[in-house]
């Protein structure tokens, strides 16, 4: 079995780490109240889904 | 190589599968709708929509197959009772999954998993949407077709309007899963 000749030094292993990175999660504005969410998620403040209300907020919570 | 496993075993035995779904079911079909997380519902869906369209043919035996999935009785009854008679017209599509984020904890993705014809909210405006009965087979098209296009003008407008709506939605998870 073929094996490594050398230790894989500091700069080789975080070179090949830069291209880890973390994607934005696509995120858009509830048209019911305005706040932030996340694309294809029922709104956090109010419960609006698509415009309509799909959950009453005490069960949200 | 995963060819042709369709479904998500969940990380659980075939009879804990079956067992946790067969429960999940019966929540369900008594509450009309259950958190759980998405993958879950989803497994979900794929079981409880054949036991929903078995309810439409009321006889001893749908119930009994009905209940060798369900396992509870007060279910079985709720469904053939209530459920069956809100879901008569229909076809197909009787579940609705509704994305909440991620929970603390796991960082799983959570849902709420429903009835369609249970969630007032969702369906008040949805009315006239259900009439029209969209056939994608050619098969038995032809007679179809001279009965529609009376309705169809307007139809198709909000059709269209829809399907703009969609296509930018379904883009945009596109790009986000990838």
């Amino acid at each position: 079995m073929a094996h490594p000749k050398r230790k894989t030094s500091k700069t080789r292993r975080d070179k090949r780490r830069t291209h880890y990175k973390a994607t934005m999660p696509a995120l858009g504005v509830c048209s019911n109240c305005g706040a932030t969410i996340k694309m294809h998620t029922v709104c956090n403040e109010c419960g609006h889904y698509r415009g309509k209300l799909a959950v009453e907020k005490e069960v949200t919570a | 190589m995963r060819h042709r496993k369709k479904f998500n075993h969940l990380s659980r035995t075939s009879a804990h599968r079956k067992a946790m779904l067969s429960n999940m079911a019966s929540s369900l079909i008594l509450h009309k709708r259950i958190k759980t997380t998405v993958a879950k519902a989803k497994a979900l869906r794929m079981y409880v929509e054949p036991l929903i369209n078995k309810s439409k043919t009321d006889n001893t035996h749908s119930r009994r197959i009905v209940f060798s999935h369900l396992q509870n009785k007060e279910a079985v009854s709720e469904l053939f009772r209530e459920v069956s008679e809100k879901v008569a017209n229909r076809p197909g599509g009787y579940t609705r999954i509704l994305k909440l984020g991620n929970r603390q904890g796991d960082a799983a993705e959570v849902c709420f998993i429903e009835l369609v014809d249970f969630n007032e909210n969702m369906l008040s405006d949805k009315a006239d949407g259900e009439k029209k009965r969209t056939r994608r087979s050619r098969r038995g098209g032809g007679a179809k077709k001279t009965t529609t296009p009376a309705t169809e003008p307007t139809a198709k407008a909000v059709e269209a309007a829809e399907e703009t709506k969609e296509d930018k939605a379904s883009d945009s998870e596109e790009k986000k899963e990838e």
